[in-house]
């Protein structure tokens, strides 16, 4: 019992040693940077024109690319989990290929494109006015490549193991396609989206190297740097004031990350007496006592209570 | 509320699951649609229901083409085999939802629902959660849900399949007494033949995409139209190159004039009944006693008796 329980303890320690290292380290380093300066520094930082503008460039494309994950994510996930048809694991497949290819990458193809001077179908747009490349349209195009399949891959595995009846059951008893979707489907998947949205919402967020490429990182008018960019120049002149700026987004992903595992912690909590194998399974629950008392008081009432059954209600 | 099917042809690829099937259901009866698995019965409950499109065929309902009309207008009650509960509402709010969806007021609903839920005793659980209740109660409670809407007619795909032996027996006793008080047009789909013959009022053999025989559990049991339809609903046994029912076979321990001689090849005691295995020229029949009988005749392995099929 001994050796099991000390080997139990080195293991927990090298997990925590290795996290700590790997992602705490640099968090409290961030965070130290961040205020020895003092607050004066803190604010110069982040209150300056090229900052506030970084901020609500990303904010923007966060804001976009996250709306535009959610429906389109959604909407290819019960695509994809609904329906049978030739070409849907391709598309499945497909759908996953932004995780595995670079970022910086999906920014060249993106200004190979849209590029205004030579892109397939940025001359045209160019002609017409239109700017995607050095512009909010390709960052915010840039950045939901880079993030689209977080939402879709929360959501698929769980409307693939609850299965289409209980949307089935809402048909029959008289509820239309978007009924059925608000009052039966985004309730089942309302959890493993909201965590999608909030992975989807950190990766926007942070994004780097797709949107490096395609906004130009124009800083001055026409500002296209959002606050990563920001960031990354600051580090590169030696300016001050990085620090700052990468703690405050640190900050926003941090508190979006936790204000949903609270909530998910509690419909966990809600739902703990479905993973509860007693009460999960109707033959065992039979048998358990408390349940027991209330199977037989409901077959005694079947075969005593036939009198008490209403006649006039149900016709 | 009669239902009409007439020459309905499904296949689900090179599969034939339905094959040009006419039925027609009597207004106010309680009918089994009783098959093997994979021969076609469930597809038949859903396309009455409207779950799935027939490739031909039309399906009336009261009287109307309901053939195109998709499933939330045609007011049917559905009932699944693995309850299809709403999990994230209560009850309450499970059994209400159809009248929800028809926008009925406030209180009525409420009346409503509270009946239905003191119909399948579940009164008291009206704000649990299904995960809270056992199989049996959810089942009760999908029924509540299906019955909520006033159905012209309820569809119940193998309701009891999911459950325990003991529960499923209670719930089929349940639902024989629920549907002499509601008396809704029923159809439920079952490959249990015990409990198609103890709970409809008529039976409907499905097998390999086709209808086998209608009739009454009586008439089905006791005159089936074919080897298929016996050997479904019961123990057969070959004598003489005939099926009969084990149960239908005597044994006598004395020469009598028109039966069969044969040898006791064993006995084996199955609860109440003992199974005596003969051999009787070339066959190996077996026919089916209570233990009485069998002690009466003192029967032993190796023992010369007598065999003849009941009338």
């Amino acid at each position: 019992m001994g050796s099991r329980r000390s080997a139990r303890l080195v293991q927990r320690a090298i997990a925590l040693l290795y996290v700590g290292i790997l992602v705490l380290v640099p968090i409290v380093v961030v965070t130290w940077k961040t205020f020895s300066p003092g607050p004066a520094a803190f604010w110069d930082a982040i209150s300056s024109q090229q900052a506030v503008t970084a901020f609500r460039l990303t904010a923007e494309i966060a804001l976009a690319s996250v709306a535009l994950n959610t429906v389109f994510g959604v909407g290819l996930a019960l695509l994809i989990t609904r329906y049978r048809f030739p070409g849907r694991r391709l598309l499945s497949a497909l759908a996953d290929l932004p995780l595995s290819v670079s970022p910086i990458v999906v920014g060249l193809a993106l200004v190979l494109v849209y590029g205004p001077v030579d892109g397939w179908f940025g001359k045209g747009l160019h002609d017409a006015g239109i700017d995607i490349i050095f512009s909010l349209p390709g960052m915010i195009l840039a950045t939901t490549f880079v993030s689209f399949p977080l939402v879709l891959r929360e959501v698929v595995p769980v409307l693939a193991e609850e299965g289409i009846e209980q949307e089935q059951a809402a048909r029959v008893l008289g509820a239309s396609a978007l009924q059925r979707f608000l009052r039966i489907t985004l309730p089942i998947i309302r959890s493993a989206l909201l965590y999608g949205i909030v992975l989807s919402l950190a990766r926007s967020i942070g994004e780097f190297g797709a949107v490096l490429v395609v906004s130009g990182n124009v800083s001055g008018e026409n500002q296209t740097q959002t606050v990563p960019l920001l960031v990354g120049e600051r580090v590169q002149q030696l300016e001050p004031g990085s620090f700052q700026l990468a703690f405050l987004l640190i900050l926003v992903t941090v508190l979006v990350i936790v204000l949903v595992f609270l909530r998910r912690d509690r419909s966990d909590r809600a739902g703990a007496v479905l993973a509860d194998p007693v009460l999960a399974d109707p033959g065992l629950a039979d048998a358990e006592p408390g349940h027991a008392a209330t199977v037989v008081t409901a077959s005694d009432n079947v075969g005593l209570d036939d009198a008490a059954i209403d006649r006039g209600g149900l016709r | 509320m009669s239902i009409e099917v007439n020459s309905i042809v499904k296949r689900f690829g090179s599969f034939v699951a339905l094959d040009d099937v006419d039925l027609t259901v009597t207004d106010g009866r309680l009918t089994a649609l009783l098959g093997p698995s994979g021969g076609g019965k469930s597809t038949l409950l859903r396309i009455i229901g409207g779950l799935e499109q027939p490739d031909a065929g039309t399906v009336r309902i009261n009287g109307k083409d309901a053939t195109n009309v998709p499933p939330q207008r045609r007011n049917v009650g559905f009932v699944f085999q693995h309850y299809a509960a709403f999990k994230h509402l209560s009850v309450y709010r499970n059994v209400a939802f159809g009248l929800e969806i028809r926008k009925r007021p406030k209180a009525e609903i409420r009346e409503r629902v509270h009946e239905l839920l003191s119909l399948v005793h579940l009164d008291q659980f009206a704000d649990r959660l299904p995960e809270q209740l056992s199989g049996g109660q959810r089942q009760r409670m999908a029924l509540a849900r299906a019955l909520a809407v006033e159905p012209s007619v309820l569809l119940l795909d193998e309701p009891f399949g999911a459950l325990d032996a003991k529960v499923r027996k209670e719930l089929r006793d349940w639902l024989r007494r629920l549907h002499d008080e509601v008396h809704v047009t029923t159809i439920f789909v079952t490959h249990d033949q015990e409990e198609a013959l103890e709970v409809a009022d008529e039976l409907v053999v499905i097998n390999q995409g086709r209808i086998e025989q209608v009739g009454t559990p009586a008439d089905v049991y006791d005159k089936p139209a074919n080897d298929f339809v016996m050997g479904f609903l019961g123990p057969v046994t070959r004598v003489a190159g005939k099926l009969v029912r084990p149960h239908d076979l005597e044994v006598l321990t004395a020469e009598t004039p028109g039966a069969t001689p044969a040898e006791v090849a064993g006995l084996q005691r199955v609860g109440f009944e003992v199974r005596v295995t003969l051999d009787a020229a070339g066959e190996e029949p077996w026919a089916q006693l209570t233990r009485g009988q069998s002690e009466a005749l003192g029967l032993a392995v190796g023992q010369r008796v007598w065999i003849r099929v009941v009338p």
